[in-house]
């Protein structure tokens, strides 16, 4: 009776063991599935443009965007320059700012930051990116028509709405890298009798530089990622614009415009899938840039 | 300190859900009561059909497709599922190319879209598609208020939506530059407008605007100076001004009777013969009660396809 006791225990534990491992396991297996085949989808259907309908990479990197011409012209670079103008220019205005906001509340007021700042900007990544994107329509677009030359709609008005969609990402990204900064180098600086924006430009910024970067980057991502908001504000003209003012289009505002109005299989929708793999792939760039960064800043 | 900020933040949590959830119930409650109060209408009106027949459907359908026909779908969807409650119907957007394409692979039943299948899809798959016609938008030119214009010609559109006409001074108007407020070229909208209003295709240009939903174009066509661009009739309003064409008025008596020539069916196909819920529910899309003028047609903005005292074909030909 007892023995057989024991062994009903051993066994439970066994089977507790081994349930908490499969689980973990199916799910892990299940993330990795979705992502390799993902991958795998958008890949195939990007490339079918090339091999399918016979288009070289020279004519995807053309200026001009003609899906209707005759003959039909599918060159992506408008878009290719537009995402990365617009997301530059949002890491641009959205870093300094961020990393300011981050070092005001780690070095300067860390009681008031961490409680009510922290919280109160990470509130902005929890708006949808229509409200953004609804914003900017309402509000920058008029102000930059009236101010500068154009119609508002461009690049720095989806700069300008992106750059306060990314200030959380780089924000908490930076506020935690500067917090993990050990107290010993900070006090050290202090007893040579440094002041305290000594410590911050001579000390803390360049520690943290690498991990300051990360954030950067990963905003930039995000940036190039965002859709809705910026497809609202910019325009959506398929060409390399002459002004920031001047109406332009970025990959995924082309993608959302015309996907669901293209018929699966034709030549225009696999161009969009092209696009789409463009965007991946850069996406990947973006993680890749953050991992070499991350193991510098861990040396 | 902390704990008491939870218990007040939870407090107003739970309050401000409650609240929704009874406007909420409320909500349903007027729906249902519109509804039966609909259903009851349409059931005096077919009394002929039979309520036996109807009552004993049963399935579901999936309708996929255009985003400016859905609204109707959606509403009609719903009226008739309250009078067959056996019949479940899924309406979804995602655009006319999306519609046919589904439609066309067995995804779908039915498939909404604003263009004929024949300009986009290739001919042997259109062919296996069945047509029918439940409705037709019309659309028309609309300037910036400040505009001071108020009739279109032909060529007038052709040369400023192809950019040979900058300025609002060359078509009798202000001295002011225009702003075009396109569609993105795929669309089925601008496909209409270049097909019925201007009579030829038009390339992008440097500087127009582009936006896909009818919402944003009409803000900023009201919002920016000198702007034009073209909206369907349902939401033709104060904040912006509609444009003659060749000097006639877009009303729907004009769309109707075969003066206003800016106009497009409204599509739902199926491959070959429908189902039997899928064509008691295409039947019911034309019938007098969605089609009449207290009917969901005409209460969206659409024109009824039963006012139609012309007809045409893919190829554009008009028969009175």
């Amino acid at each position: 009776m007892a023995q057989s006791r024991e062994k009903h225990k051993i066994k439970q534990h066994i089977i507790e063991e081994w349930t908490g491992k499969i689980f973990t396991s199916l799910c892990i297996v299940l993330l990795v599935v979705t992502i390799f085949s993902l991958v795998y989808f958008v890949a195939t259907k990007g490339i079918s443009s090339f091999f399918k309908d016979g288009i070289s990479l020279g004519e995807i990197l053309g200026t001009q965007w003609k899906p209707d011409g005759e003959p039909p012209l599918y060159g992506a670079l408008p878009f290719i320059v537009g995402s990365f103008s617009t997301s530059i220019l949002a890491a641009l205005i959205s870093a300094p700012l961020s990393i300011c906001a981050a070092l005001f509340m780690v070095e300067i007021m860390p009681k008031i930051g961490r409680k009510y700042l922290q919280p109160t900007i990470e509130l902005l990544a929890g708006i949808p990116s229509v409200v953004y994107g609804f914003v900017g329509l309402s509000v920058i677009v008029p102000l930059y028509r009236d101010i500068f030359p154009g119609q508002g709609l461009g690049i720095a008005a989806g700069a300008s709405v992106l750059s306060i969609m990314i200030l959380p990402t780089m924000t908490s990204i930076a506020t935690d890298a500067l917090a993990a900064l050990p107290s010993g180098l900070k006090e050290g600086s202090y007893a040579l009798g440094a002041t305290r924006w000594q410590t911050i430009y001579r000390l803390v910024i360049p520690t943290t530089l690498p991990a300051l970067m990360t954030g950067v980057v990963l905003g930039m991502a995000r940036a190039f990622g965002e859709a809705l908001a910026v497809q609202m504000v910019i325009g959506n003209a398929p060409h390399i614009p002459h002004s920031l003012f001047e109406s332009a289009s970025t990959l995924t505002s082309a993608i959302t415009l015309s996907m669901g109005n293209t018929v699966m299989g034709s030549t225009q929708n696999n161009v969009l899938w092209t696009l789409a793999l463009i965007l991946m792939l850069m996406t990947f760039v973006f993680v890749f840039i953050v991992r070499l960064l991350e193991r510098r800043a861990n040396r | 300190m902390k704990k008491s900020l939870m218990l007040v933040m939870t407090l107003i949590l739970s309050f401000a859900l409650a609240a929704c959830g009874q406007s909420g119930a409320s909500n349903n409650k007027a729906n249902e009561g519109a509804a039966n109060s609909g259903a009851n209408g349409t059931t005096n009106n077919t009394a002929n059909g039979g309520d036996g027949a109807t009552s004993e459907l049963s399935g579901s359908i999936l309708a996929v497709g255009s985003s400016a026909l859905q609204p109707l779908v959606d509403q009609v969807s719903k009226e008739f599922m309250d009078q067959n409650p056996k019949v479940s119907i899924q309406v979804q957007g995602g655009g006319s190319g999306t519609g046919l394409t589904q439609v066309s692979g067995g995804q779908a039943d039915i498939g909404n879209s604003d263009v004929f299948a024949e300009e986009k899809l290739e001919a042997d798959q259109a062919a296996e598609l069945k047509d029918h016609q439940v409705a037709v938008v019309a659309m028309a030119a609309v300037v910036n208020p400040d505009v001071a214009i108020d009739n279109l010609t032909k060529d007038q559109l052709v040369q400023i939506f192809t950019g040979k006409v900058t300025n609002w001074k060359d078509v009798g108007g202000p001295n002011q530059a225009i702003q075009i407020v396109n569609r993105p070229s795929s669309s089925g909208t601008r496909a209409t407008f270049e097909k019925y209003a201007l009579g030829t295709k038009t390339d992008d240009l440097p500087g127009a605007i582009q936006e896909d939903s009818s919402g944003t174009v009409k803000k900023l066509v009201g919002e920016t100076p000198g702007a034009i661009g073209y909206l369907a009739l349902s939401y033709l309003d104060e904040s912006v001004k509609t444009v003659k064409y060749e000097g006639v008025d877009a009303t729907v008596d004009n769309v109707a009777n075969g003066t206003y020539p800016v106009w497009a069916y409204e599509h739902m196909y199926t491959k070959g013969e429908p189902n039997e819920v899928a064509k008691a529910f295409l039947d019911y899309m034309v019938s007098e009660a969605v089609q009449n003028d207290q009917g969901d047609v005409v209460e969206l903005g659409y024109i009824p396809i039963s006012k139609m005292q012309v007809t045409r074909d893919a190829d554009g030909n008009i028969t009175k």
